[in-house]
């Protein structure tokens, strides 16, 4: 019985994962600029790892794996939005300005012009 | 479900292959490159060769992308137009290229499937070095036995390799010295990130940690994964995580050029050194069985050592090639 509710709960986890990654991969292609496409790719990337990391936990068990499993999230957790604000940065150092306004209704051929 | 993780990372494999010959942009190039060695180091670590996988993480997917960065920022971010009309000379290029492809997939045919147990390699080769480890060596990593004992003399020639193209490169793009022998003081363009708290905060986080799993890798090869290859790469990761977060000058101070010309040097002569105590003490070279009164003992002090003069080469030369890029990179 208990076998089966960790399963179960193991199997939402990392199916609630895949969607997570699943939607920032088609925010990162559907997004009008730089930072918008960031912002959907690095979010659901955090949640995504966590969701996913916990369901193996949950198949792990207690055990060695387990730890180094936390290991690894602590370390997702600390790099990847780290990351994400470096590249924003750089971005924003690099004259790349976000789109507001009137241009965010602009395909991307029709703002160019 | 090993075989279907193989097809769909190998289908990524050639659809990133084909993204990077494709693609004009260098930056998005070289982006592609590391997640192509990503995509390899999965596979390999997918056929059970962790050694490698680790290897090609380290260096593929992490120094490489590095380092290919530093030379853009010597070179332009776009590759030149090239003609695109089909002449001769280009149709005769398309045909040998085509011919060889065809022998070579023709040749495949005549190949043992991949791990099959009646290829000769397994039937003579493999079990020998695996009976021989016990035996003669008695460590766990039989990957590294073979790398660093019985294969010995082709470690040496890698590790001249590495030497040699780090001194080739040095010669290429100079040391940097001359330009910061005038005592550059910290300006804004060689001062790093250090303008940026949050990369700057997790780095002094993390560095130890990078330095410490580095160590491990180091001194834990013969028992797992791993050996002086990797470790050297992963402490010039750090060192040049630290480079990029604290600026080249603080890197430079932290260890000098000289240390790294004399770690490149020492590395390699730390190795061969191993081999002529050898033949001084009446084996062949190479041969670490003489090193102690054990033999079993004397294999493990050669493979402590050899294995520390592939690191600190390794290193010396990853952080020197990375010191020149970045010196170029702000003259």
């Amino acid at each position: 019985m208990m076998d089966i509710a960790i399963d179960i709960a193991s199997w939402v986890l990392l199916a609630l994962g895949g969607v997570n990654l699943l939607i920032g991969g088609i925010g990162v292609l559907r997004m009008p600029d730089l930072y918008t496409r960031m912002h959907a790719a690095s979010l659901t990337d955090s949640m995504g790892a966590i969701l996913v990391i916990l369901g193996i936990m949950l198949q792990a068990g207690l055990s060695l794996a387990t730890v180094k499993l936390g290991v690894i999230l602590v370390f997702l957790l600390l790099t990847s939005p780290t990351a994400a604000n470096a590249l924003a940065a750089s971005a924003l150092l690099a004259g790349v300005t976000p789109r507001t306004g009137q241009s965010l209704h602009l395909s991307d051929s029709e703002a160019r012009e | 479900m090993t075989t279907l993780f193989g097809i769909f990372l190998l289908t990524l494999l050639m659809i990133t292959g084909m993204a990077i010959v494709h693609t004009r942009n260098l930056f998005v190039a070289v982006m592609l490159m590391g997640i192509a060695s990503l995509l390899i180091a999965a596979s390999f670590f997918l056929l059970d060769a962790a050694d490698v996988a680790l290897t090609e993480a380290a260096i593929g997917a992490g120094i490489s992308t590095v380092l290919f960065l530093g030379a853009l920022a010597l070179t332009s971010e776009r590759e030149r137009k090239r003609r695109r009309s089909l002449s001769t000379s280009s149709l005769l290029q398309f045909g040998i290229v085509g011919v060889v492809a065809l022998i070579v997939i023709w040749a495949t045919f005549d190949q043992p499937r991949l791990g099959s147990p009646s290829a000769p390699v397994q039937a003579h080769l493999t079990p020998w070095y695996i009976e021989s480890t016990r035996d003669l060596i008695d460590i766990p990593n039989a990957v590294t036995a073979v790398l660093a004992s019985f294969r010995g003399y082709d470690t040496l020639g890698e590790v001249v390799v590495v030497f040699t193209a780090g001194v080739g490169v040095l010669f290429l793009l100079g040391t940097g010295a001359s330009s910061r022998a005038a005592g550059a003081p910290l300006s804004e363009d060689n001062a790093g990130l250090r303008h940026y708290l949050i990369p700057r905060i997790l780095g002094r986080l993390l560095i130890p940690f990078i330095l410490l799993l580095g160590f491990y890798v180091q001194f834990h090869g013969e028992y797992g994964p791993g050996g002086g290859f990797q470790a050297g790469a992963i402490i010039a990761a750090s060192v040049i995580l630290y480079a990029l977060l604290e600026g080249e000058q603080r890197a430079l101070s932290v260890i000098p050029q000289g240390v790294l010309l004399a770690m490149m040097a020492g590395g390699t002569l730390l190795f061969g050194a191993v081999g002529v105590a050898g033949i001084v003490l009446g084996s062949n070279f190479l041969d670490y069985s003489v090193l102690s009164e054990d033999p079993v003992n004397g294999q493990h002090w050669g493979i402590l050592l050899i294995e520390m003069g592939i690191g600190i080469t390794v290193a010396g030369v990853l952080i020197s090639i990375f010191h020149a890029f970045a010196a170029r990179a702000t003259a």
